[in-house]
């Protein structure tokens, strides 16, 4: 009995430690890192310009203050949210050391996420904050007026690293069935581009294809959803059902992912690896 | 044939100090090697991890280029007269395949033809001539992904031989083979250094391949020449002994003492001298002989790891 | 010398085509890559009427111009990413202990077929752009419109191979090289009008991008050139070209003296 009751602040600890070694192992790819920002920030100046002068003053729901903003938040998201991150799931199975994953008392699904969490982490600190900073000393940015915004952008950008997560396990896993993951990993390469709204905001998309988009798939809430909830182009109460949906997205992905893990883990055990 | 002289390799590395700090400094992996080496000849180049066994390699196959000091290959200098070079000597990286990873090994050898431009006939017979030695037949038709390390590794030797080199270079032929392939390769390679047509280089770890091989032996330590020479000449210059092993039926009565004989152990009535610099056995046995009744005795030849084993000790505390 | 690449090019192209899954999953997802730049037009000009002063049809041919030129670099040097690659594995000393030159080798032996897709679409793209675009016809404008793609891939080409040399210093550099080739696509794909300040003059003149799709459609297109550059700007993308290369092939020998081979 006593046991059981301390089973879950064990379970937390666990993952707490795991979220620590995920962020550790970051911060040590000092060049990676270093050569991921100076790109981000290339791209920073890139789209702001283009976009600057296709909404000129105000277009599609932005203004000329939201839409640098947006770009500049965007750009920050890429890594941190991991939209082309690996998880090395993919290769573990590939190579069969994901028996090793799958042999350790953690479930991979908690695993991976508590890494991946680490990950995202540390990027928040560099690639998030450093690409927002070049872009607030190059371009009048357009900060949150409702103190609220804040604390909303944390938890929505948190929700959208998780919904990631689930895209690329469920990427990855593909493996368990293909052997390797290079085919949905150039569909979720081009899917993270185009449909995120990345390139352009997904209001500049005709409003069937944004609808389809924003209730059929997971993509606009990886990046669109975060970056509109920081340049407040909805209302305080838009925000919050933005950040509901992600809520749903993510409860969504981990189910599906986790679904997926057991049918790959059920395959494994009877092929033998 | 290879001549370098005051030849150095420096790296920069970066290591981390402290939390935030790293430190940048130089390292000589590489540090003066002066090396003369007649055709013909079968050297092996011996060293411990990170001595300079495969930057120098790399130096003189015009892989890298040298910080400081002269190279001459084959009358050519390595980097600036690179592909010059690489005609007229043959690689084999122990770790690194020449071969098409995908295609049947036929494939490759027909594709280093036309990289190295050899005419067909030349190749025919060559290939003729190592398919029958290192026993490829069966193989040819495999792509290369499937075959064993081994076998792999008797494809690369024949892929670095097609063009005739004048120089053969190979950095750890047998790391990582079975027994039976190591005894291929270094038979493969006894038999070509015997034809005396094709200078041998290689570095190794395996002293096996280093005892059937090579007549000369380099020992290389901290980027340092520590030894050229013969094995023989190892063992006198580092005063590597030969031993006596008694058994016998009853203790001695009195020790046997005799100039450059030394007692190294007694362990019940088996005795151990050690014979030091050049003295003869037969004396020593004699008098063994006189003094008790011998159940067995056994003249022990020094072995070249304990020789390495006390260069190596005495490069990391000197 | 050409025969002996193209022995070896079609022994890469048949160990690839062993793996016919991966060659057409890749193959369809290249294609469809190749369009976003494109497609992003597209729907800009569903919001604004002119980009930076320019209406569709002529972002849209320089657009397709960036593209097709890309492509062309792509299929050709695009490959040169997986430098990085290669010296971890050991692979560039095989290479190098070889009698023929490391680029060419490393070009050759990494080439992927599948991006002729891209080539093959962009150049679509670019016809398509062409006819839209309203040109007046002239033996001269003929053969720019030939020269100017040719000269943007050999442009693109050339940051490849400069940027990617990086690697034999900065081995984890992908992604600042990407900034630039990749990045340089996507800036020649808007007007050259969209930027302003220290980033145009570092991106459009600096590097040369202005010269694969902006002055050479000035100059298809009879159009003054809004910035007040001469008309004869379009025609130097082929000067800007040769330079880039000559420069990329300097910064490539600097990398393979300076390259420290790992491991042992």
């Amino acid at each position: 009995m006593a046991n059981h009751s301390a089973g879950a602040p064990v379970r937390y600890r666990t993952f707490i430690a795991l979220v620590s070694a995920g962020f550790r192992r970051y911060s040590t790819y000092r060049q990676a890192t270093l050569a991921g920002l100076f790109t981000n920030v290339l791209f920073g100046f890139m789209r702001t310009y283009v976009l600057l002068a296709v909404v000129g003053r105000q277009a599609a729901g932005y203004d000329a203050r939201q839409i640098v903003t947006y770009v500049w938040v965007s750009q920050g998201l890429i890594a941190t949210v991991g939209l082309w991150g690996e998880l090395g799931l993919a290769d573990r199975i590939r190579t069969g050391d994901v028996v090793a994953d799958l042999l350790r008392p953690v479930p991979p699904v908690f695993a991976y996420l508590a890494a991946d969490l680490g990950r995202a982490g540390f990027a928040a600190l560099v690639r998030f904050v450093g690409p927002v900073l070049v872009g607030a000393l190059a371009f009048d940015l357009r900060w949150p007026q409702r103190p609220a915004t804040y604390p909303l952008f944390v938890v929505s950008a948190v929700l959208a690293t998780v919904i990631s997560f689930g895209c690329r396990y469920l990427t990855e896993a593909a493996a368990y069935w293909l052997l390797d993951a290079r085919g949905p990993r150039i569909v979720w390469a081009l899917c993270s581009n185009a449909l995120t709204g990345l390139v352009f905001p997904l209001s500049f998309l005709p409003g069937r294809v944004a609808a389809v988009l924003w209730t059929a798939t997971p993509f606009p809430w990886l990046l669109q959803a975060p970056a509109d909830v920081v340049v407040e182009r909805h209302s305080a109460g838009g925000a919050l059902v933005l950040v509901a949906g992600q809520a749903g997205w993510a409860g969504l992905m981990l189910a599906v992912a986790g679904y997926a893990q057991r049918l790959g883990t059920r395959r494994l055990v009877v092929q033998g690896g | 044939m290879i001549e370098t002289a005051g030849l150095r390799k420096e790296f920069v590395v970066s290591a981390k100090v402290g939390k935030l700090r790293r430190e940048r400094r130089v390292v000589a992996a590489v540090d003066g090697i002066d090396l003369r080496v007649e055709r013909g000849e079968t050297l092996g180049y011996l060293g411990p991890n990170g001595a300079g066994k495969s930057t120098t390699l790399k130096m003189l196959t015009g892989v890298l280029t040298p910080t400081a000091g002269r190279i001459s290959v084959c009358g050519l200098t390595p980097v600036p007269q690179r592909t010059q070079l690489a005609r007229r000597i043959g690689v084999v990286f122990g770790q690194r395949s020449q071969l098409w990873w995908d295609l049947p090994l036929r494939d490759s050898f027909d594709l280093l033809r036309h990289i190295y431009r050899v005419p067909a006939p030349e190749h025919a017979g060559r290939l003729a001539e190592c398919v029958e030695l290192l026993d490829l037949g069966p193989l040819l038709p495999v792509p290369v992904r499937q075959l064993s390390l081994g076998q792999r590794m008797r494809g690369e030797l024949t892929a670095a031989l097609l063009h005739r080199p004048e120089v053969l270079f190979l950095d750890e032929p047998t790391i990582g083979l079975d027994v039976v392939s190591k005894q291929a390769v270094r038979e493969f390679l006894t038999q070509l250094g015997r034809r005396g047509d094709t200078t041998l280089i290689l570095t190794t770890h395996d002293l096996a391949d280093i005892e059937r091989l090579c007549r000369r032996l380099v020992i290389v330590d901290h980027g340092r020449v520590v030894h050229d020479g013969t094995a023989e000449e190892l063992h006198s210059r580092y005063g590597s002994r030969r031993r006596v092993v008694v058994d016998l039926d009853e203790p001695l009565a009195e020790p046997v003492t005799l100039p450059g004989v030394a007692l190294e152990s007694a362990e019940g009535l088996r005795l151990t001298y050690q014979l030091v610099d050049g003295t003869n056995a037969g004396a020593l046995v004699a008098r063994l002989a006189a003094a008790a009744s011998l159940r067995d005795l056994a003249v022990v030849e020094p072995a070249i790891e304990d020789v390495i084993a006390r260069l190596y000790a005495r490069g990391a505390t000197g | 010398m050409v025969e002996t690449y193209l022995h070896l090019l079609r022994a890469t192209v048949r160990a690839q085509s062993q793996y016919r899954l991966s060659f057409a999953v890749d193959a369809v997802g290249t294609s469809f890559g190749v369009l976003l730049d494109v497609v992003s037009v597209l729907v800009f000009f569903r919001v604004t009427r002119s980009l930076a002063g320019f209406p569709f049809r002529e972002a849209f041919l320089m657009a397709s111009l960036a593209t097709f030129g890309f492509a062309l670099a792509d299929l050709v040097a695009g490959n040169v990413d997986l430098l990085r690659f290669n010296v971890r594995t050991g692979r560039l000393d095989a290479l190098l202990v070889r009698p023929l030159g490391v680029l060419p080798q490393l070009l050759v032996l990494d080439f992927a077929p599948r991006r002729l897709g891209r080539v093959v679409e962009s150049l679509v793209v670019y016809a398509v752009g062409l006819g839209y675009a309203g040109v007046g016809w002239s033996p001269a404008r003929a053969l720019l419109a030939v020269l100017a793609p040719l000269s943007g891939g050999v442009l693109y080409g050339a940051l490849f191979v400069a940027f990617g040399s990086v690697a034999f210093w900065w081995i984890e550099s992908a992604e600042f090289a990407n900034g630039f080739t990749y990045g340089g696509r996507d800036f020649a794909a808007y007007p050259l009008t969209v930027y302003s300040g220290l980033f145009r003059r570092l991106f459009g003149y600096g590097l040369g991008f202005a010269f694969v799709s902006y002055y050479p459609a000035l100059a298809l297109l009879g159009r003054a050139d809004p910035l007040h550059g001469p008309d004869w700007l379009g025609w130097c993308a082929p000067l800007v070209a040769i330079a880039a290369a000559l420069a990329a092939g300097g910064v490539w020998r600097l990398g393979v003296r300076h390259y420290r081979s790992t491991g042992s």
